[in-house]
């Protein structure tokens, strides 16, 4: 037995751990799963990759298996890092449609979890670049699943959070780029207003994210920066730049050990968006070249960074609120945020398209994301979050969920019967189950 | 050297060590090949290197205890390679090994046997053409034999004892290269759940650079993390009265 948590290091739970080595052994631990689940990475912050009694680790099954660079048409094992499909496909003009907000994550992972990226707006999930994805189901039996062969088990698995069995490999299409430079551009946003806004006009651009500094009250409330971006053609680069045209990095440094708990609260946390937002405010309005991976991926470069929450862990709250409804709840939430005085450390808003799984997170709307360090009282504050969410006929992103109740996420997830209807068919013994599964009763 | 046309042929490609290993020759241009006991196993593998690289990589059946087939084996390759690396090894188990004949012979026959005998095919071929490359993964076990894996340990000393033999015959006038490599603690399957230290630990990736650099620099016996090379002497000069009171 091993005590294993998600990314933010709650909730932490026994398991026993199996760390397949090839396709077969990963086949066999399914069918012998009783019940257990799978896990990529363990990037999802909460408990949707800790099973409840076995976890099949399927990190090792990290192989490429083709390519085809006159379509972008890439199979992979499901264990594979995007990290490494990155620093292998970058320099030669390839990267995948949509990236999360870390490169720390498996193939297997973000198609289980239909990760959005800053783009989900205009170019929707991971789940929509999938081609075809090869599950091995707890009896045994290995399907290959597409929106033509078996639909009702692909729109499941998309974002089904490996509850409709194991996924073994994957075919996904990446899109070709010229370089690998982004043109970022900075606005500073005033209030929540303003901010809303500047996203609809971003629409237009590719990539677009405001970073909302949520101690901000009183008329400033949902102030913000906001960020928008495009990929650089090799026009847009100096000469500088097209020395590097594919520049990549890696992470750098690691936080060897936990913080102690009081290194991030209230205050520290008000100290950081206040000088983030001045810093950010500084570069307002200029456009500059960003290499992929700190536009992407800025916290990558700090390693284990969870651990700076200390030892008690931290929660991450995100949901998504339909467009009409979104601006009157996003105030609501930030006010009462602003009031408690929760020291939410990152709050995040973005633009939500359509998801394409039956159980995917977003929806046509307003997004927000609030990392929290656990402390006494605030799961009280965000069940009352849960509350403007639900009312606003939003939901909460599994894959940061450790916490919301069973009718939070039944009111959020519209497409649960055709979900369990799918999971009845291919898991009729029911031998998948992780904790965030027993938890909502999925 | 410029690497292409040149082809390296992996014994033991489905190992980590002999995976890292191909992976750094396709990165260098190189055309590789792979051999072991499971085509579908090596296939994979060859898969993997080759979308990863753009190169070509194969696969062959081979088997080390099968030392009939050899002849056979060396025949059936697209071409003779230009270098060999013989990753092939097998730590086994010590104490089945002292009560079980089978085991302890398999141990023997894997590390040292096997790998000594197909080398000598490669060395002689090599030597019919003029010119060829010869690597032998060995261990820092063979250094000096120890009560925990002393099965494990004198094959690796006799196969290390072949390849320093094989390189002092063929060093005067020819220009087929010998290398001995020592890797040290690897962060293999081998070992994952042991607790290695980290300074004296190298990764497969490690390994596999130090075989091609190793290659470019025409060195004769290598140890991966250069720390080993001294720890190893410590242990080879500790007379035989103290170290056999150890517990190793
Ligand atoms: C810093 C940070 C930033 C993030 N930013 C974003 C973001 O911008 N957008 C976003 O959408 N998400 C984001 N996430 C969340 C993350 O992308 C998802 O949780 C993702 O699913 C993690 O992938 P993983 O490989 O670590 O999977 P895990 O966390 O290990 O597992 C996640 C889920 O996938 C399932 N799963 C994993 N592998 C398989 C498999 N082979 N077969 C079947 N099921 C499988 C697990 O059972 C589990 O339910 C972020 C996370 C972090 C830590
Ligand atoms: N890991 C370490 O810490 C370490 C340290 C020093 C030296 N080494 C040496 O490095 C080499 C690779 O080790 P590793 O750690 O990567 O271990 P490994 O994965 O166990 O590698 C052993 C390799 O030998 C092959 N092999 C075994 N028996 C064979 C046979 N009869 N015929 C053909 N191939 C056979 C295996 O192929 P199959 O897939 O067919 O089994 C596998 O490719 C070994 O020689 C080992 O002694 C390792």
């Amino acid at each position: 037995m091993t005590a294993i948590s998600g990314w933010g290091r709650y909730p932490i739970n026994d398991t026993e751990m199996i760390h397949p080595r090839t396709v077969d052994a990963a086949r066999r631990a399914t069918v012998q799963a009783n019940p257990g689940i799978a896990r990529g990475n363990g990037r999802a912050y909460g408990d949707a990759a800790v099973g409840v009694r076995q976890t099949i680790e399927m990190a090792h099954l990290n192989r490429m298996r083709a390519f085809d660079p006159r379509t972008g048409q890439l199979t992979v094992e499901a264990g594979l890092l995007l990290t490494d499909l990155i620093a292998t496909f970058l320099p030669r003009g390839f990267f995948p449609y949509v990236v999360p907000g870390t490169s720390f994550i498996t193939v297997g992972g973000a198609i289980a979890a239909d990760v959005h990226g800053k783009n989900h707006h205009c170019q929707g999930g991971f789940g929509q670049y999938v081609e075809n994805i090869l599950l091995v189901l707890p009896t045994g039996e290995t399907i290959g699943a597409s929106r033509e062969e078996h639909p009702d088990l692909f729109r499941a698995t998309i974002g089904g959070m490996g509850l409709t069995g194991t996924i073994l490999e994957a075919t996904i299409r990446l899109r070709p780029i010229e370089t690998g430079w982004i043109r970022q551009r900075t606005f500073v946003a005033d209030d929540l207003d303003t901010t809303i806004g500047a996203l609809e006009c971003g629409d237009s651009a590719t990539y677009s994210v405001a970073w909302i500094d949520c101690l901000a009250r009183g008329a400033r409330l949902g102030r913000s920066l906001i960020f928008l971006g495009e990929h650089a053609a090799l026009h847009h680069l100096g000469e500088r730049h097209v020395a590097n045209r594919f520049p990549l990095r890696k992470p750098s440094m690691s936080m060897p050990v936990d913080a102690p708990s009081f290194v991030l609260n209230r205050w520290t946390a008000a100290a950081f968006n206040e000088l983030y937002f001045r810093a950010g405010a500084r570069k307002a309005a200029s456009s500059t070249l960003v290499p992929t991976h700190p536009y992407f991926f800025p916290l990558d470069a700090l390693g284990n960074w969870n651990r700076m929450y200390g030892r008690r862990g931290f929660v991450e709250h995100q949901s998504v609120l339909p467009i009409k409804n979104a601006q009157t709840t996003l105030a609501e939430m930030l006010d009462r945020i602003a009031k408690r005085g929760e020291s939410a450390f990152l709050a995040v808003l973005k633009k939500l398209g359509a998801g394409s799984g039956s159980l995917s997170f977003p929806m046509p709307g307003y997004t927000l994301a609030l990392d929290f360090p656990i402390e006494r009282g605030l799961f009280s504050v965000l069940d009352e979050l849960d509350e403007l969410v639900v009312a606003a006929g939003g939901r909460l992103y599994l894959a940061k969920d450790a916490r919301q109740s069973r009718a939070t996420f039944e009111a959020g997830y519209s497409d649960l019967s055709f979900f369990s209807e799918v999971r009845r068919t291919v898991d009729p013994a029911g031998k998948l189950k992780s904790r965030l599964a027993e938890r909502l009763l999925i | 050297m410029a690497a292409a046309e040149k082809a390296v042929l992996i014994l033991g490609g489905t190992s980590d060590i002999g995976r890292a290993t191909a992976l750094a020759f396709a990165q260098s241009q190189w055309t590789v090949r792979l051999a072991g006991r499971s085509l579908a196993d090596l296939q994979r593998e060859a898969d993997d290197i080759s979308v990863r690289t753009g190169r070509q990589v194969t696969a062959h059946p081979f088997d080390v205890l099968d030392t009939d087939s050899f002849t056979v084996f060396v025949n059936a390759l697209p071409d003779l390679p230009d270098v060999v690396i013989s990753v092939v090894g097998l730590l086994g188990e010590q104490p089945r090994a002292e009560t079980d004949l089978d085991h302890a012979k398999e141990i023997l026959r894997t590390n040292y046997e096997g790998p000594a005998l197909i080398l000598r095919v490669f060395a002689e071929q090599f030597l019919g053409r003029g010119y060829g490359s010869i690597v032998g993964v060995s261990s820092v076990a063979g250094d000096r034999g120890r009560g925990s894996n002393y099965f494990y340990g004198s094959a690796k000393a006799g196969f290390s004892a072949f390849l320093s033999g094989l390189r002092n015959r063929l060093a005067i006038n020819s220009s087929i290269q010998v290398m001995t490599v020592k890797p040290g603690f690897v962060r293999t399957k081998m070992a994952e759940h042991r607790k290695l230290p980290p300074l004296i630990t190298a990764t497969p990736a490690e390994v596999g650079e130090a075989i091609l650099g190793g290659l470019n620099r025409r060195r004769d016996v290598i140890y991966v993390r250069s720390i080993w090379f001294f720890v190893m002497l410590i242990i080879r000069l500790m007379p035989e009265r103290i170290f056999k009171r150890l517990k190793l």
